[in-house]
């Protein structure tokens, strides 16, 4: 597969909408088409990072309206376990139609949960609608205040907006404060299990999107399967998205290609190293656990 | 009158359900598929050994054979049994977590009316080689729905069916090597003392006896809890994850929906 996935169409776009515009990250495409799948009955509600007792802690939440969908937009840095809702959500939540956010990973884990639904009982065809978001790694909450706090000196209580691009992570307060902190600092912080990915775009997504590749305030789409497809194409019908040719845009899908790219292979490069990690009696290489060859 | 079945799918597989010490939430999973285990039955496999559902009483030759349940060391019937099935079945399936990996049995201290000699509990592994694991308390019946389609295709496919049913396979194959104790613990010692953990939430969704919380992006195991199901485990994406499968996921859920339309 290439690095990019399997995909049927890829588009710059940003929702039409223009409260979705003020608090989405970028260009509020998550947001956009969840509102239009519980609008259209696609889904009954949705798994995603809605706020917690602690500033810029996620904590997973399912949404049934476009109300809590807003209360939940916007990124936050740091791992917010959604696949802990998905069985609950077809429990508690009596969903019938789940829909489910989440990073590459968390995208795997969901179509894991689909082909081999081990402890998943009645879940496989509950799970309506997948979008996956961009990820070159991931923070712990912890690290995620170290960078805050530490490093760009600010209070996580007073941070309005956090963004990761152009090299820098910064970070905006209310009070109009502008703190940067250069992302080659934040390697020492990478949750150790996200050197293992190899996944840039969410590949297995039903859509995927993230600011990569697009001008500032939109977002980049992947409409990968043939559900993703007609949820896109109704959303584009009822005139939820402006977009852009991905060809005219800049900086343009060679951008995610390369970011894609080398994600890859710099984690290939870790898989590959872990398996001669350790030594053994005989002289020859001790290797670590390996996910991709057996459990 | 002799009244016969009609068999409309002469190439079945066969199927049968050895039950040991479990509690017949497995054998109940499998009629959770509720109209699909007559599709099943169909098109797919002839159930020829299990309590209740077929009047046979002996082990018999068959194609895959489910076990339910962890085997008592102190009854003679359910080893002989055991080892009985093993001999008459080309594929061994440990089916549900008891079977895997000995689940609440492992507890058993014996004492109990009304075979106060019975204590002495094991993971099926213990007794005879096992094929294929399929974990969890109770299994999920969509699993080993996907399982007896993709043995259907094995043993009876083309050989493109019989790549994909080898690929889905494996793994629950490798479960099988990998050993038959299982806890929650199995997060830390395989998973985040790997650096490998990610923190997506999987084993706290999974767990059935909700012992798996996520405090800080990390799972954490209230020990007391857990039954010892080996379910967090083996559905964490960290446990296993092959590309060549997932990444035909929307084919196969189509297929398996196809045949069981």
């Amino acid at each position: 597969m290439d690095v990019l996935g399997n995909y049927k169409s890829v588009i710059s776009a940003r929702a039409a909408d223009k409260d979705i515009q003020k608090k989405a990250q970028d260009g509020g495409i998550v947001t956009t088409l969840f509102a239009y799948a519980l609008e259209e009955g696609i889904i009954d509600g949705a798994i995603v990072a809605g706020p917690s007792d602690e500033p810029w802690k996620p904590e997973p939440m399912v949404v049934t309206t476009k109300a809590e969908l807003l209360a939940a937009a916007g990124t936050r840095y740091t791992i917010s376990p959604n696949l802990q809702l998905i069985k609950e959500a077809t429990r508690s939540y009596g969903l019938d139609r789940v829909g489910i956010v989440g990073t590459p990973c968390q995208v795997q884990a969901t179509r894991k949960a689909q082909l081999y639904p081990i402890g998943m009982r009645d879940v496989d065809d509950k799970i309506a609608l997948v979008l996956g978001i961009y990820c070159m790694e991931n923070l712990s909450y912890q690290a995620l205040e170290a960078i805050v706090e530490d490093h760009c000196n600010q209070k996580m209580e007073s941070v309005k907006k956090m963004d990761i691009g152009k090299g820098k992570f910064t970070v905006y307060t209310e009070r109009g404060a502008v703190s940067q902190m250069p992302l080659k600092y934040i390697h020492k912080y990478v949750q150790p299990g996200c050197h293992v990915c190899l996944d840039y775009v969410a590949n297995l997504a039903d859509i995927s999107t993230g600011s990569v590749g697009s001008p500032d305030g939109w977002s980049t789409v992947f409409v990968r399967s043939n559900k993703g497809n007609a949820v896109w194409d109704g959303a584009m019908a009822a005139g939820l998205f402006e977009t852009k040719d991905m060809e005219g845009v800049k900086p343009g899908l060679d951008l995610v290609k390369k970011l894609a790219t080398e994600k890859i292979t710099k984690n290939q490069k870790h898989v590959d190293e872990r398996k001669s990690f350790g030594l053994k009696a005989d002289g020859t290489p001790k290797a670590l656990r390996n996910p991709y060859e057996t459990p | 009158m002799e009244l016969k079945e009609e068999k409309p799918v002469a190439d079945k597989i066969t199927i049968g359900e050895l039950h040991l010490s479990g509690c017949t939430g497995c054998l109940v999973t499998l009629a959770d598929n509720y109209e699909g285990l007559f599709k099943l039955l169909d098109d797919y496999a002839d159930l020829v050994y299990a309590l209740t559902l077929v009047d046979v009483r002996h082990v018999p030759e068959m194609d895959v054979c489910l076990v339910e349940g962890s085997c008592c060391l102190n009854d003679e019937i359910s080893v002989e049994e055991l080892k009985e099935a093993r001999a008459k079945s080309a594929v061994l399936v440990a089916y549900g977590a008891c079977a895997a990996y000995g689940n609440i049995t492992r507890f058993c201290r014996g004492g109990q009316w009304n075979q106060p000699g019975q204590e002495a509990f094991v993971p099926i592994s213990e007794v005879v080689d096992v094929d294929l694991y399929l974990p969890s308390c109770p299994p999920c019946p969509q699993a080993i729905r996907n399982i007896a389609v993709m043995a259907y295709l094995l043993l009876k496919g083309n050989d493109e069916q019989k790549a994909l049913a080898t690929a889905y396979l494996t793994p629950l194959m490798q479960l099988a090597q990998r050993g038959n104790e299982a806890c929650g613990c199995d997060l830390m010692y395989d998973v985040i003392n790997q650096g490998l953990c990610m923190g997506c939430g999987t084993c706290a969704g999974t767990c059935p006896v909700r012992a798996i919380t996520m405090e800080y992006g990390k799972p954490n195991v209230n020990r007391d809890l857990c039954i010892k199901c080996g379910a967090c485990y083996s559905q964490c994406p960290r446990s296993w994850f092959n590309f060549d499968v997932m990444n035909n996921y929307e084919g196969i859920i189509d297929a398996i929906n196809g045949a069981m339309k």
